[in-house]
C-alpha cells in the first residue's frame, strides 16, 4: 500500500459536561470562565487516525496532521491532539466568528498545501451542531465523502467505511483522497499519556492567518436571537378518568 | 421471621438514591447476612405498644410513619428493610417503627416522648455508614431525617450555607455548584448520604486534604437533645469565641449525644481550573515520593491525593466497565487533582510536576484528563472501589490512620496471615477469602484496608481482628480514621484512646443522655 498522510480537524468547544447558559445579550451561550475542551467527535477523529497508523504501520500512514481554526486558545486543543499522537499541528489563528463554510474554505487551502490522502473530521461540533463542514469541504475539493462513520478501514489504497444511517448501517467504499466524518460509535478515544504529553511539547505547531491563506471568512449568517428552551412544566396526578379527559380536552387541547 | 427476611434480602446500592427500600441485587446476598456479635437488649428500654403508635400518630402526619402490625400499624415489614439494614448488609436490626418527621419541632416532640417513656431511638440519615452506627441493633425506633431536606439560606458572598440535616450531599453540591461554589467535603456516598450524617460522623472524604475537617467548616448546628430540648447554635459567624464551643461535641458524636436537624457550613469557591491525573507507580516508596514532590511543586493548588493497589484497580475496572488509562498494569495507582483559578498557571504547574515525576523515575506512566468526562471517569476509578468490592463478596472494612511510611505494610501483613491460615491464596479462587487490598486518602495518612470474603464468618474475622487494632495501636495510630465507631468498634476504643479519655467520654454521654435512649449500644 502506498503511503498516505492523514489530516484531522479539531475544534475547541465548551466542555460537554458543562451546563451552558444563554448570555444576557441573548446572542449566544456564556463562554467566559467556562471549561472548554476538544469537541468529542474530533477526539474520535484523532483516535481513528492514530489507530489507522497503529494498524497499518508508520510506512503506510506517514504523518498525522492536526488542524484547528480559532482564537489563541485553540492551541490547547492542538496540544491535546499532539499528546494523543498526532505528529504536527497547524493553527489558523483568528478571533472572528467562523461559520462551517469559512472553515471548509480554510481547510481546503491547507489541504491544497499539505496534500493529505485522507481527511477525518468530527461529524458536528457540539456547540453549533451544524453537521456541515465535512460535507462542504468534500464539495469544495470535489472529493468523495463518507459521513457518520462507525467503522473505517483502508484496503489496497481504497477506503471502506460503515456509515450510520436512519435505516441501519451502510457500507461504502471509495477511492482516496476522501473526507470522512466520525460518529460516536467509531471508537473510544485514548487518554493523553504522560510520555506522549512530554513528546508533544517538542512537536511542531505552525500558526497561520486566514489572510495568509487568502480566504475571506466574513460571516454570511446573522444570529438574531438565542433563547433557552421553554422550562418543563411539572406533571399533575389526576384522580379519575373523567378528570383526565377533562384536562386533555380543555387544558392540553388534544381531544 | 429471620427466614422470611433472608429469602428476600437484597443489598442496597450506595448510588440508588434516597428511596426507601430501593436496592440493587448483590450476588450471593443471602449468604452475606449479618455476622457480628449483638450486645443483648437493654431490659429497661420500653417495648413499643399500640398506645405509643397512637401517640406518634397524634403528633406526626400519617404518611411519615411506617409501623408494622407488631406495634399496631399496617406496613409490611419489607418496607422497613432499607431502614433496618446497613449498606454493607452486615448489620441489621428489627425495628418495627420508622418516623420521618418534617420539622425540628416534630423531632423534639418525638424525643421528648421517647425520653419520658424510655423508648430507645436510632437517628438515621442516608444510611451509608460503614460501622453499623445508623441502624438499630434491636427494636429501637428509627428516626429518619430524610423528610427534612430544605436549603434554609445561602449567602453567595460569604459562601455560608444553612440547610436541614436531611439534605443529600450531592444535591447540595449541585445547588451551590450553580452558584459557583462547592461543598467542603466529597465522598463516594454523596448520592445518598445526608449532610446531617456527614456532620454527625465528622466525615472525611476526598477533599479533606484541601478543605480540612468538618470541625473547621461547620459554623453552626441546630441539635435536638435526647430530652427534646432544641439547642439552637445555628450561627453563620466565622469567628465567635463566646464560651465553650458545644457544637464540636456533636460533630463526630455519631448521633449519640443529640440529633442534628440543621447545619450551617462554609462552602469554598469553585475552582475554574481542575486537572486530574492517574499515575502508575511501581512501589509504595514511590507513592510517598510522588506525594512529597506534589506538595512541593503544586502544594497550593493540590486538592486531592489518593492511591489504590492493583487488586482494587482490577475490581473497579471490571465492575465499572472502565478501560485502564495506562499502558500497563502497575502495583500502585495514584490520583492527583489540582484546583485553581487560572488554567494557564495550573497547567504549567501540573505539567512541570508530571515531567519531573517521569524524569526522576518516580512514576512509570500516567494519563492526564483532557476534558470533564475523562476527569469523571478517573475519579470513578477511585470512588467506585467500595462498590466494586461489595459486588465481589462480603467486605470487611478497616479504616485506619497510620504513619504514612508504614501505611501499606499492614495490607501485606494481613495477606500473609490469611495465607498461613490456608484461608487465602492471591489470584486463586476457591478459598474463603477472595481479595486483600488497600486504598485511600494517603495524603491524610488514611488507609482503607479491605478483605473480601465469600461470607462474613468468625474463622476469617479472627485472623485479623483484633490483630489489625493491635498493629495500629503499636504505631500510635487510629483504629478509625474517618468511618467512626458505631457498633463495630465500640469495644475496641482502648486501642486508640486512653482509659481517662474514655471515662470522660462516658461522662459527656451521661450529661446529654442520662437515660441512654439515643443510639444505644454504640460509640461509648
Amino acid at each position: 500500500m502506498s503511503s498516505l498522510r492523514i489530516l484531522v480537524g479539531v475544534k475547541r468547544v465548551v466542555d460537554s459536561a458543562v451546563k451552558v447558559r444563554v448570555n444576557s445579550a441573548q446572542t449566544g451561550v456564556e463562554t467566559a470562565n467556562v471549561k472548554h475542551s476538544m469537541n468529542p467527535f474530533d477526539e474520535i477523529a484523532v483516535e481513528e487516525a492514530i489507530r489507522l497508523r497503529e494498524k497499518h504501520g508508520k510506512d503506510v500512514v506517514q504523518e498525522i496532521i492536526a488542524v484547528s481554526c480559532g482564537p489563541a486558545k485553540a492551541q490547547e486543543t492542538l496540544r491535546t491532539a499532539l499528546a494523543m499522537g498526532a505528529d504536527r499541528a497547524i493553527h489558523v489563528k483568528t478571533d472572528d466568528n467562523l461559520e462551517p463554510l469559512s472553515v471548509a474554505k480554510l481547510l481546503s487551502k491547507i489541504i491544497g498545501e499539505e496534500k493529505p490522502s485522507l481527511v477525518i473530521l468530527g461529524k458536528q461540533a457540539i456547540d453549533d451542531d451544524s453537521n456541515q463542514t465535512g460535507q462542504m469541504l468534500a464539495g469544495l475539493l470535489n472529493w468523495p465523502q463518507a459521513t457518520f462513520a462507525s467503522k473505517v478501514d483502508i484496503k489496497d489504497g481504497a477506503l471502506e467505511v460503515v456509515r450510520e444511517v436512519d435505516g441501519g448501517l451502510e457500507t461504502v467504499s471509495s477511492s482516496l483522497p476522501a473526507v470522512v466524518t466520525t460518529d460516536l460509535r467509531l471508537n473510544e478515544p485514548r487518554y493523553a499519556s504522560l510520555p506522549n504529553i512530554m513528546k508533544a511539547k517538542k512537536k511542531p505547531l505552525k500558526t497561520v492567518s486566514p489572510a495568509d491563506l487568502g480566504v475571506d471568512i466574513r460571516s454570511r449568517l446573522q444570529t438574531l436571537r438565542v433563547t433557552e428552551p421553554a422550562k418543563r412544566q411539572g406533571g399533575k396526578i389526576v384522580a379519575s378518568v373523567d378528570e383526565l379527559l377533562d384536562k386533555l380536552r380543555n387544558e392540553a387541547k388534544v381531544l | 421471621m429471620f427466614a422470611l427476611i433472608r429469602s428476600r434480602v437484597m443489598a442496597r446500592s450506595r448510588f440508588a438514591g434516597a428511596i426507601p427500600g430501593s436496592k440493587v441485587c448483590t450476588p450471593g446476598a443471602s449468604a452475606l447476612l449479618r455476622h457480628y456479635h449483638k450486645p443483648s437488649r437493654t431490659a429497661s428500654f420500653k417495648t413499643l405498644t399500640k398506645d405509643d403508635l397512637e401517640h406518634f400518630k397524634g403528633i406526626l402526619p400519617a404518611e411519615t410513619i411506617l409501623a408494622t402490625p407488631a406495634v399496631g400499624g399496617s406496613s409490611d415489614p419489607i418496607e422497613l428493610e432499607g431502614f433496618n439494614a446497613d449498606w454493607l448488609n452486615k448489620y441489621r436490626g428489627n425495628s418495627q417503627l420508622v418516623l420521618r418527621p418534617k420539622t425540628t419541632q416534630e423531632v423534639s416532640d418525638i424525643l421528648k416522648y421517647c425520653n419520658a417513656q424510655g423508648i430507645a431511638v436510632v437517628p438515621q440519615g442516608g444510611n451509608t455508614g460503614l460501622v453499623g452506627g445508623s441502624v438499630p441493633v434491636h427494636d429501637e425506633v428509627i428516626l429518619s431525617l430524610r423528610n427534612m431536606s430544605r436549603v434554609r439560606n445561602y449567602d453567595e458572598l460569604s459562601g455560608v450555607l444553612v440547610c436541614d440535616a436531611g439534605c443529600v450531599l450531592e444535591e447540595l453540591g449541585n445547588y451551590v455548584g450553580e452558584r459557583d461554589h462547592i461543598m467542603p467535603l466529597d465522598l463516594g456516598a454523596k448520592g445518598s448520604c445526608h449532610i446531617g450524617g456527614n456532620v454527625a460522623t465528622n466525615a472525611g472524604g476526598i477533599r479533606f486534604l484541601r478543605y480540612g475537617s468538618l470541625h473547621g467548616s461547620v459554623l453552626g448546628l441546630e441539635v435536638v437533645l435526647p430530652d427534646g430540648t432544641i439547642l439552637d447554635n445555628l450561627s453563620t459567624l466565622r469567628k465567635d469565641n463566646t464560651g465553650y464551643d458545644l457544637k464540636q461535641l456533636f460533630i463526630g458524636s455519631e448521633g449519640s449525644l443529640g440529633v442534628i436537624t440543621g447545619v450551617s457550613v462554609i462552602t469554598p469557591q469553585r475552582s475554574s481550573a481542575v486537572n486530574v491525573t492517574v499515575l502508575g507507580v511501581t512501589s509504595y516508596e514511590n507513592v510517598q515520593r510522588a506525594f512529597a514532590l506534589a506538595r512541593k511543586r503544586c502544594g497550593e493548588i493540590l486538592s486531592a491525593y489518593e492511591f489504590w493497589d492493583a487488586t482494587c484497580m482490577g475490581a473497579v475496572l471490571h465492575h465499572q466497565s472502565l478501560k485502564n488509562p495506562l499502558s500497563a498494569e502497575f502495583p500502585f495507582y495514584v490520583l492527583i487533582e489540582t484546583s485553581g483559578s487560572n488554567k494557564d498557571h495550573d497547567d504549567e504547574k501540573m505539567g512541570g510536576l508530571l515531567e519531573e515525576l517521569l524524569e526522576e523515575g518516580i512514576v512509570e506512566d500516567g494519563a492526564l484528563a483532557q476534558d470533564d468526562s475523562q476527569i469523571a471517569r478517573m475519579w470513578t476509578m477511585r470512588e467506585g472501589i467500595p462498590e466494586s468490592l461489595a459486588k465481589t463478596g462480603a467486605t470487611y472494612k478497616y479504616d485506619v490512620s497510620i504513619p504514612i511510611p508504614v501505611l501499606y505494610d499492614i495490607v501485606g501483613d494481613i495477606a500473609k496471615r490469611l495465607e498461613s491460615a490456608q484461608l487465602y491464596k492471591p489470584g486463586e479462587s476457591g478459598f474463603p477469602v477472595k481479595l486483600v487490598c488497600g486504598y485511600g486518602h494517603i495524603g491524610d495518612g488514611n488507609l482503607h484496608l479491605n478483605i473480601v470474603a465469600e461470607k462474613f464468618e468468625d474463622r476469617v474475622t479472627n485472623i485479623f481482628e483484633p490483630y489489625v487494632y493491635e498493629w495500629v495501636k503499636s504505631h500510635r495510630g487510629s483504629i478509625s480514621a474517618e468511618h467512626g465507631v458505631g457498633l463495630m468498634k465500640r469495644d475496641h476504643l482502648e486501642y486508640s484512646k486512653s482509659p481517662e479519655m474514655l471515662a470522660y467520654m462516658k461522662r459527656m454521654k451521661e450529661v446529654f443522655d442520662p437515660k441512654g435512649i439515643l443510639n444505644p449500644y454504640k460509640v461509648v
